[in-house]
C-alpha cells in the first residue's frame, strides 16, 4: 500500500495522472475514429466501384496488419512525413510530433477502420422503406439522415461501438512503446525504479479492468436511452 | 521509396514469419482446450464453478494482452518460490512466457465463442438423441461438440486473425518475430513505409489465407438444406 501512496514517497498520484492519460487518449483516438468513419463508411456504401476499392482497402489492410506495426509506423514515420509535406511549403527545420498526437492518431485510424464497419452494418440493417418514405415525404438529404437514419442507426451501432471503444481503450496500452506515459509506461517506470513488476503490473491490470467495468455501465445508460419505443 | 531495401528485408521478415507462425499455432492449439474447458464450466449449474469461469475470462478480456504477457514474463519471475520449481524453466524463457499468456488470452475469448455456440443449439436436438436412448455422455460428444464448432466457426475465424494480430506484442519481451524483425529493420535504415509495406503485406497474406480456409471450413461443414 506504501508504493501507491499519493506525494513523494508513492506512485498513487502518477498512476492516477497515467490513468487520465489513457483516457484522454482513448477519447481523443475514438473521436479521430469517428471522423475517419464518417469518410470511409459513405465511400463503402457507394454506388461506384472505385470509392468501395478505397473504403474496403482501409478497412482490410487496417484490420489485417497488427497494431503494434501501425504504431511503430507513426511512431517513426510520422515526422518524417510531416516534414516532408512542410518541405513543400518552403520550411525545412527538424519538427518533432508529441506522442501524444502520434499516439492517438495510430489509434485513431484502426479504431476508425472497427467504426465504419459498424456504421456500415448498422446502416445497411435499416429498412429500405424508411428511405423511400423520406423521400415520399420530401424531406431534404439532410433532414433523411439526420432525422430519420442517424437515430435508428444509432439504436443499432451502439452495442457494437462499445466492442470498439473496449478495443481501443485496451489498444493504448500499445503506445507505451513510444513513451507517452499512460497507464502501462507509467508501470514500467515504477516496476522499473522499485523493483516490484508484479504489484505493478497487476495493478496496472485492475485499472483496465475498472475502466472498461465503469464504460460498460455507462454506454449499457445510452443502451437504454436510445432503445426507447422498442 | 527504396525498393532495394524492401527485396533485402523481405527473406529477413520472411524467416521472422515462421516464429509468428510458431506461436500462433502454440497458443491457438492449447487456446481451444482451455477455451473448452471453461465453456463446459460456464454451462455447469454450480454457480462457483460458473462464477469462477465467468471470472476468468472477464479478467482477460477486460485487460490488454500487453499487460498480460507483462505480469507473466517480468512479474512472475519474482516470486522466490517460483524459481525453485520446475516451472522456472519454463517461465524463464520468453518464448514460453509470451505463449503461456497468448494461451490464456485466446482460450478466455474461445469459451465465450464456445458457450454461445452451445446455447444456440436448439432444445429439440437435444431431446431428440435422448429420446432415442442415446446416453449423456455421447449426446455431448457425438451431438452437441460438432454443432458448436459448426456454429462456432466465423467467430472462431475471427479470432484466430485477432490472435495473429496479437502475436505482434511478443517482440515486447524480446522475441524477434515479423513485428519484431520490422522494428529492427525500422529502427536501423529509418525507413518505415518500406518495411511497414513488406511486413504489412506478409500480414494481410496471412489473414487471407486464413479468412479463406475459415470460409471453405464453412462451406463444407453447413446444415444440409
Amino acid at each position: 500500500m506504501e508504493l501507491l501512496a499519493f506525494g513523494k514517497t508513492g506512485w498513487g498520484d502518477e498512476l492516477f495522472y497515467a490513468t487520465l492519460m489513457t483516457i484522454a487518449v482513448s477519447i481523443t483516438a475514438m473521436l479521430v475514429g469517428f471522423f475517419f468513419a464518417l469518410i470511409f463508411t459513405p465511400l463503402k456504401l457507394s454506388k461506384y466501384k472505385t470509392l468501395n476499392l478505397v473504403g474496403n482497402f482501409y478497412t482490410t489492410v487496417i484490420r489485417g496488419v497488427p497494431e503494434l506495426l501501425v504504431i511503430y509506423l507513426f511512431f517513426f514515420g510520422g515526422s518524417g512525413a510531416i516534414m516532408y509535406v512542410a518541405s513543400i511549403f518552403g520550411y525545412y527545420e527538424y519538427i518533432e510530433i508529441n506522442a501524444f498526437i502520434t499516439g492517438s492518431m495510430a489509434i485513431g485510424i484502426i479504431s476508425g477502420a472497427y467504426s465504419t464497419e459498424v456504421f456500415r452494418g448498422a446502416i445497411q440493417s435499416i429498412d429500405k422503406g424508411q428511405f423511400e418514405a423520406a423521400k415520399v415525404l420530401g424531406i431534404n438529404k439532410f433532414g433523411q439522415f439526420y432525422k430519420i437514419i442517424l437515430p435508428q442507426m444509432l439504436r443499432l451501432a451502439i452495442p457494437n461501438l462499445s466492442n470498439v471503444w473496449q478495443i481501443t481503450l485496451k489498444d493504448t496500452s500499445l503506445i507505451s512503446v513510444t513513451g507517452l506515459v499512460e497507464i502501462m509506461r507509467q508501470s514500467y517506470i515504477a516496476a522499473g525504479s522499485t523493483r516490484d513488476p508484479l504489484f505493478f503490473y497487476s495493478f496496472a491490470a485492475v485499472l483496465y479492468l475498472l475502466l472498461t467495468y465503469v464504460s460498460m455501465k455507462l454506454i449499457n445508460k445510452l443502451e437504454v436511452r436510445y432503445s426507447r419505443g422498442y | 521509396m527504396d525498393f532495394e531495401l524492401m527485396i533485402t528485408s523481405f527473406p529477413k521478415l520472411l524467416e521472422a514469419t515462421v516464429v509468428t507462425l510458431k506461436l500462433l499455432s502454440a497458443s491457438l492449439f492449447f487456446g481451444l482446450f482451455l477455451g473448452l474447458f471453461f465453456a463446459i464450466l460456464r454451462l455447469n449449474k454450480n454457480i462457483f464453478i460458473n462464477k469462477f469461469a465467468y471470472g476468468y475470462s472477464y479478467i482477460f478480456r477486460g485487460t490488454p494482452l500487453l499487460v498480460q504477457i507483462f505480469i507473466i514474463y517480468f512479474g512472475l519471475g519474482q516470486i522466490e518460490y517460483l524459481r525453485t520449481t520446475f516451472l522456472w524453466i519454463i517461465l524463464k524463457e520468453p518464448y514460453w512466457c509470451a505463449i503461456i499468456a497468448f494461451t490464456l488470452n485466446t482460450g478466455a475469448y474461445t469459451s465465450e465463442i464456445l458457450r454461445s455456440a452451445f446455447q444456440t443449439i436448439k432444445p429439440g436436438i437435444i431431446e431428440a438423441g435422448k429420446s432415442l436412448g442415446i446416453s449423456n455422455k455421447i449426446i455431448f460428444y457425438k451431438i452437441q461438440i460438432p454443432i458448436a464448432i459448426r456454429q462456432s466457426l466465423p467467430a472462431y475465424g475471427n479470432e484466430i486473425i485477432l490472435m495473429m494480430k496479437g502475436t505482434s506484442l511478443a517482440s515486447t519481451v524480446t522475441l524477434m518475430d515479423l513485428t519484431g524483425v520490422a522494428k529492427y529493420i525500422i529502427s536501423t535504415t529509418f525507413k518505415p513505409i518500406e518495411v511497414f509495406i513488406v511486413a504489412g503485406g506478409i500480414y494481410l497474406f496471412m489473414t487471407f489465407i486464413i479468412h479463406n480456409v475459415i470460409k471453405y471450413l464453412e462451406k463444407k461443414y453447413s446444415f444440409q438444406q
